[in-house]
């Protein structure tokens, strides 16, 4: 018996005793004998940890991670910010990592409290009333606010600018199969929703239009049309934000955003190859019955001393179920946790700081990449920490030929962003990388798209 | 009115001596806040400081600040540190939540998933630099398919939920390509809410079966509303009740007859690890919960995951795109591939990929045999917590059990006013999670307790003596007021759940003044 079970023979014996029975294998004579796999799973033996390290080690050694060996320059919705020592420190303290959702308050203040402050924190950077406790990521966030738009509105036509990450539209899509909503695309020119290219407030009537803020091309984009459109035609105005840039940037809420959404990825989680990331969702507070996923509310105990608690749980799956606002039940609390424990690291100046500085490096990368011969840039809006470019070579072919040189070159894009053109490359540059980096990485540049 | 007896000792799962420094009120980030404090430091980077007017145009520009809080770092730890302090976890105590399966997680999991090898792996990355990560998701793939008895597997889904609506939108696709378009989807009434949920989220009407007098599916009831536009039926076996279908292969039979499918609700799978298997009792699609089954660390409500395994007929459908063997059997080099008929991508990425490679590490040191005692283990700790304590409490279903097992404080309520919720609350403060109460919906009164197979026995002997104490001290008008007004000794007192949804107050912002 493995080291995390404590029991021992004898304990065994007696437990069986006391059942009654002879042995484990009668504890299981209920289910029908032909259904019993004969010799058991076909898998290894269990192995001593020191050797599944060692395995573990030994596929963690195949990957070429972000750090020394591979300079990053890839964003898309994945970035390489600071995540500090006391970040992780916290994070990983195992009373928040072990612990279940938050059914008995009396013994969970812990985490209420910290997802109270996550939601707090995420209301003020996005400009809107209301936070949720999160999401699974951006795409499952977007997929939601959609939901509320289509349930609110009661129409099922939902126009989606092309500047949102096309991985969250995909997503959107699919989940569309299910629900019957109609998704629709709003093509982009030079960076920027192509507003004059789509009349759809005249033929249909749109439950929501969703637009991104930077979106997914890097691009600042005047938001006022979108909202126009909106009161014109009374959808709802979704806004995929970014949580760090929107440090230095109108907040979706000055917008005018009905509801926002983001990946919460750069508020102190590693790149984890993917997750897991955080999913914000947070909105106007007329939409609050509405709201997916979970709430953590103020009240008090029976004391009067203040207290926190998930409130309106009237909307969830486990009370509502098949008229519930979202099925969603496990969401990514420690991830919330970890998002409100780095913004109380970065606070009011930091999270200007690193915006700021990300903008500041993007636009010095950006000068020396479009300095190199042949590089051309893909958009001609304003952009902040990531941007698109035109290479004169197969853009996948350049990425392969830069991490050999040590960079992660950025992310290439597919035909519907890079046009007639084609070799789109988007890249994104943090806080965290220097002008020697950036220097290098413009003169390795020059010899790969060569 | 906690009396001052020294308890038994519990092997590692009693919290009760845990030292929650008084009961003062933790201030939040906000108040703590004080203007000119910082606890940031970022890298000397040597980038020209370009001034913001000249990087962001002003109709871009915030105006002002946005307020965050403003703390020294040690502030920040102090904090975070004392709100851990105020938080239960399965470090600190058993955690017996029936349907949660909150057992001890292993640190080497947790150790596996820091090492920058993977955790600093940016998921756009080509694949020849992640060569590393695609074999573990291969090879954790292939270790779910044999644990469930299917083809193949998608490590998309972030979590139960998004499992079950991913099985749900296969199922759509199975039929439609088929040339059906069905309508129905039946699930027992003892079936977890999300299930209805995901129904009706993957654009089907919920069809409710009821469970018969042995808290199994009514297989007769069953029939009766099977017919041709029906596209499956979602089954947790063991069910929500911790009871073994034994019908199963009859329900497949039935369900298989008219041309459904089966789904299989992964939340009880630790029961049956190494025992038997789904795909040997007739499902098409399962989709298994990590954070449970796998004992990948809950994080206070996530992150988890929920991988969705099929049978051959239905793996072209899965999400794309899958992690790869490239070549044979033998080969050493992976990529990526999206099947011919898949539904499309369910996640940003490529799933909780930290989450996973936990859940592989599990797996890896549990191997064969280790996996099958898990599952024996948690049904002998079960069954034995439920025939101690079925005098104590009303056991609706008296008959063996799997890895959980439901009682009722039904006569409990009669007799001192007494309810579930109470005994819970009570539970609390002898240092013990409190079992799941009020689930499933077809029980009064309902205490589900699913002890795991990390407990030992003094533990729940130990949880044991607690719960027929706290019944004992409500034959008295006394002792049932303990109850009635616990906890007592925990960080907060019984919270005031009404107000909170009468007076909503979602952020610091939001406070009266």
């Amino acid at each position: 018996m493995s080291g995390y079970t404590p029991h021992t023979e004898a304990d065994v014996a007696s437990m069986l005793e006391f059942l009654g029975l002879e042995s484990l294998d009668e504890l299981f004579s209920v289910v029908p004998a032909a259904l019993r796999l004969a010799g058991g799973l076909e898998l290894p033996a269990g192995l001593p940890e020191p050797d599944v390290f060692a395995h573990i080690e030994d596929l963690a050694a195949a990957n070429r991670p972000c750090g020394r060996d591979l300079v990053c320059f890839a964003g898309a919705g994945a970035y390489d910010h600071e995540v500090p020592a006391v970040t992780r420190a916290l994070a990983s303290r195992s009373e928040f990592v072990t612990s279940y959702t938050p059914y008995q308050p009396e013994v969970a203040q812990g985490v209420l409290q910290a997802v109270f402050e996550f939601q707090t924190l995420i209301a003020r950077l996005s400009g809107v009333a209301v936070s949720n406790a999160s999401l699974y990521d951006g795409a499952a966030a977007l997929v939601e606010a959609v939901n509320l738009a289509v349930g609110t509105t009661g129409r099922q036509d939902v126009w989606v600018s092309h500047g949102v990450n096309p991985a969250w539209r995909d997503v959107l899509v699919t989940f569309a199969a299910g629900t019957g909503h109609r998704v629709h695309d709003i093509p982009l020119v030079g960076g920027s929703t192509d507003w004059a290219a789509t009349a759809f407030d005249d033929v249909t009537e749109p439950g929501a239009i969703v637009v991104a803020y930077p979106n997914y091309l890097g691009c600042l984009e005047d938001l006022t049309e979108a909202r126009a459109r909106c009161d014109r035609s009374g959808a709802l105005l979704i806004v995929a934000f970014d949580p760090v840039c929107a440090g230095i940037l109108r907040s979706p809420g000055d917008w005018g955003a009905d509801v926002v959404v983001g990946e919460g990825q750069a508020l102190g989680m590693p790149l984890s190859f993917g997750g897991p990331y955080l999913g914000l969702f947070a909105c106007a507070l007329e939409h609050v019955r509405r709201l997916p996923g979970r709430l953590v509310g103020e009240t008090v105990d029976a004391e009067g001393r203040r207290a926190y608690v998930t409130t309106l749980r009237a909307r969830e799956q486990d009370i509502r179920r098949e008229k519930a606002t979202s099925n969603v039940c496990t969401n990514q609390t420690l991830m919330a946790v970890t998002a409100a424990i780095q913004l109380g690291w970065l606070g009011t100046t930091g999270i200007a700081e690193i915006a700021l500085r990300s903008a500041r490096g993007a636009r010095y990368c950006r000068d020396g990449l479009l300095a190199v011969t042949g590089v051309e840039p893909l958009t001609s809006a304003p952009v902040v920490r990531e941007f698109a470019l035109c290479l004169p070579i197969d853009a996948e072919m350049a990425v392969e030929r830069l991490a050999d040189e040590g960079f992660l070159a950025g992310v290439a894009l597919d035909p519907s962003y890079a046009g007639d053109r084609g070799n789109g490359l988007l890249v994104a540059v943090t806080e965290r990388r220097t002008r020697a980096e950036i220097d290098a990485f413009v003169s390795a540049f020059e010899k790969a798209v060569r | 009115m906690v009396d001052d007896l020294v308890p038994a000792p519990a092997a590692g799962g009693r919290a009760a001596s845990a030292p929650l420094l008084g009961r003062d009120t933790e201030p939040t980030l906000f108040e703590l806040s004080e203007p000119g404090r910082k606890a940031w430091q970022l890298r000397t980077t040597g980038v020209p400081d370009t001034p913001l007017e000249e990087l962001v145009p002003e109709e871009h520009r915030r105006t002002d600040p946005v307020m965050l809080a403003e703390v020294s770092e040690r502030d920040l730890v102090g904090h975070f540190t004392r709100l851990s302090h105020r938080q239960f976890s399965v470090d600190l105590g058993a955690y017996p939540l029936g349907s949660c399966t909150m057992k001890y997680n292993p640190k080497i999991c947790d150790a596996v998933a820091t090492l920058p090898g993977l955790a600093d792996v940016h998921p756009a990355a080509p694949a020849n630099c992640t060569q590393g990560w695609l074999e573990l998701l291969v090879e954790l793939e292939a270790a779910l398919c044999e644990i469930t008895g299917m083809a193949a597997t998608t490590l998309q889904p972030a979590a139960g939920a998004a499992g079950e609506l991913t099985g749900l939108l296969l199922m759509r696709a199975w039929h439609e390509a088929a040339g059906n378009r069905r309508h129905k989807v039946v699930i027992p009434d003892s079936a977890h809410g999300t299930n209805p949920a995901s129904v009706t989220l993957g654009g089907f009407e919920v069809v409710t079966v009821p469970s018969d007098a042995r808290g199994c599916v009514d297989v007769d009831a069953l029939r009766a509303v099977l017919d041709e536009d029906v596209a499956g039926i979602m089954l947790t076996n063991p069910n929500t009740l911790g009871l073994f279908e034994e019908d199963i292969r009859a329900i497949a039979d039935a369900v298989h007859r008219v041309g459904g499918l089966l789904y299989y609700d992964g939340a009880n799978l630790n029961a049956i690890l190494g025992v038997v298997r789904p795909g040997d009792m007739g499902f098409d699609i399962v989709h298994l919960n990590l954070h449970k089954t796998f004992a990948t660390p809950h994080g206070g409500g996530g992150p988890g995951a929920g991988p969705v395994a099929v049978s051959a007929r239905l793996a072209p459908f899965l999400p794309g795109p899958r992690p790869t063997r490239v070549g044979d059997a033998s080969s050493s080099h992976f990529g990526w591939t999206t099947p011919e008929r898949s539904i499309g991508r369910t996640h940003s990425w490529h799933g909780n990929a930290l989450v996973l490679a936990r859940a592989l590490a599990y797996v890896l040191v549990h191997g064969s045999d280790g996996l099958r005692d898990v599952a024996r283990l948690a049904v002998l700790n079960a069954n034995w917590l439920r025939k101690r304590l079925s005098g104590t409490f009303d056991a609706p279903y008296d008959r063996p059990c799997m890895h959980e097992c439901v009682l009722s404080a039904s006569s409990l309520k009669r007799a001192t006013g007494v309810r579930a919720l109470d005994v819970a609350k009570r539970l609390l403060e002898e240092g013990f999670h409190s079992p799941t109460v009020y689930f499933p919906l077809i029980v009064d009164e309902a205490l589900m307790i699913e002890p795991t197979e990390t407990e030992s026995l003094q533990t729940l002997e130990a949880m044991a003596d607690a719960l027929e104490r706290i019944v004992a001290q409500c034959a008295t008008p006394e002792g049932a007021l303990a109850a009635l007004e616990a906890p007592h000794l925990t960080p907060v007192r019984r919270v005031d759940e009404a107000r909170a949804a009468r007076h909503l107050v979602p952020t610091y912002d939001a406070r009266p003044s």
